[in-house]
């Protein structure tokens, strides 16, 4: 048994030494200028609505929409997928890498009908992520409470 | 005489001949370095139809129909047909032969399955229960994904690791009396787990049931690397093809000059964008039924070792910590029999 695992430890070490690495430095690099760049299309629709002579609440409420909006039309125009592909987390983390993960499900999964396909598949991704944000926002509110 | 070689391997007392193949493949195979050697080539990955699913078993359906007919014979003639693929319950094997009315042995063994399939067929015929049998596989990429993956539109980064599902299916026709190229000698693998649980890499999951099934062959038959002109893997990759080679050197045998792997012939992975190489039951099929199967016919290769490795894992054993276990079945395909 110890043989096994003996030789399990090695291959792995193997496996490592021979599998690419990703170029951690330019993913980076990548992540923020596209990341930055959906934050200050945010930041400038977000002023273009206040021009209109909307208060800051409103105007972020407004702007969030947009953004979710302009997800889901590029993920429906085989946009988003190649934008995520090359930024990574720079594309996933804003409000629009969350639309992108309920509209890509929903779109693959029309064929198993709308309510067992659409309905149901649609939160495979967002699901957790919105359990735990649920959860998470519960426990910063309490700790809030207290302090 | 006994057909039985050593601990794993079996010797034909009379082969069975490819008579004739078939191979359909996606649009993204038909702009890789095979692409001439292909029988159909999609521009749509859907054909017309309305799901990637019914896109598979219309793709199995059509590759069968095509490679009885090109064999010069009908489905009545077809005693039996081994096939299979990715999907759950064989979806696409199933929904694509069901209309075809020919006796249908359904097998998973992940992307091993056209070595299984060509196993067992010509088990069969050497064992005088069939006269002709088909043996086919096949994957979809974008099934694939759906099933095992993300969806396509999500936007995430494939690692580097990570192999391309082939949009595909190859056919062969094995029948009883024919010119060759011969089924020879088959080595059935057994399930070699060396602990690896990346799903993106599955090459090195598989590696080390490669090379068993590799050594054991050589062990079982006496034969050495030398004694054939290609030795060649189902969907390794460039990780899993060096990781193969490491290990297989450790049992003596050197086969770097006569190696290579399906999932790295049909990408190119500079100008394709594939990471490690194609993967999936069709990569071998439809490397085996349009370039390995073309090329033993020009003379290019007389005897090949073809051997297409399998991971066999689901997704929820992944997602429960299991680690992924390989396998692969190796086929001894020789123009000639003596």
């Amino acid at each position: 048994m110890d043989q096994m695992q003996d030789m399990k430890k090695e291959y792995e070490q193997l496996v490592e030494k021979v599998s690419p690495k990703s170029n951690t430095v330019r993913d980076c690099a990548r992540a923020f200028w596209v990341g930055g760049l959906i934050c200050t299309i945010g930041e400038l629709i977000t002023n273009i609505i206040k021009s209109f002579g909307y208060n800051q609440d409103e105007a972020s409420m407004l702007t969030t929409i947009t953004l979710v909006f302009l997800g889901i039309l590029l993920t429906g125009l085989d946009i988003y997928d190649s934008i995520g592909k090359y930024a990574g987390a720079g594309s996933i983390v804003p409000i629009t890498g969350f639309a992108n993960s309920m509209v890509s499900p929903a779109i693959e999964f029309k064929k198993e009908g709308y309510v067992f396909g659409v309905g149901a598949r649609m939160f495979t991704i967002a699901g957790p992520v919105i359990v735990y944000g649920v959860i998470a926002s519960v426990i910063v509110g309490i700790i809030h409470y207290f302090i | 005489m006994s057909k039985r070689m050593g601990k794993q391997t079996i010797k034909f007392d009379s082969p069975p001949s490819i008579i004739a193949t078939a191979s359909t493949v996606g649009p993204k195979e038909g702009k890789g370095p095979l692409a001439s050697y292909f029988d159909v080539v999609l521009h749509d990955p859907l054909w017309g139809e309305d799901s990637w699913e019914k896109a598979e078993s219309k793709i199995v359906r059509k590759t069968i129909e095509r490679v009885i007919e090109k064999a010069h014979l009908t489905p009545e003639d077809i005693n039996y047909i081994f096939a299979g693929d990715l999907l759950n319950q064989l979806t696409a094997s199933t929904f694509g032969i069901r209309g075809l009315n020919i006796p249908f042995f359904g097998l998973f063994g992940a992307c091993s399955t056209m070595s299984e399939s060509m196993s067992l067929g010509a088990m069969v015929i050497d064992g005088g229960f069939a006269d002709y049998v088909v043996a086919e596989a096949s994957s979809h990429f974008c099934g694939s994904e759906k099933q095992f993956r993300f969806p396509l539109e999500l936007g995430t980064q494939r690692p580097l690791t990570a192999s391309w599902t082939v949009t595909g299916s190859g056919a062969v026709v094995l029948a009883k009396n024919g010119t060759g190229p011969y089924i020879t000698h088959v080595t059935t693998g057994k399930i070699v787990d060396l602990g690896i649980k990346d799903p993106n890499n599955m090459g090195a999951a598989m590696a080390p049931a490669a090379a068993d099934t590799i050594i054991t062959h050589f062990q079982d038959t006496g034969r050495s690397p030398e004694d054939y002109d290609l030795i060649i893997t189902g969907d390794l990759g460039s990780i899993g093809k060096e990781l193969t080679l490491e290990l297989v050197r450790r049992s003596n045998y050197d086969i770097e000059k006569v190696f290579s792997d399906c999932g790295i012939e049909i990408f190119d992975p500079v100008t394709q964008d594939t990471h490690a190489g194609g993967s999936g039951c069709g990569c071998s099929a439809v490397t085996f039924a349009g370039y390995l199967y073309k090329e033993m016919q020009n003379n290019k290769w007389n005897r090949i070792l073809f051997i297409p490795t399998g991971a066999l894992m689901s997704p929820g054993s992944t997602q429960q910590g299991e680690s992924i276990p390989g396998i692969a079945h190796a086929v001894v395909i020789d123009n000639k029999w003596a």
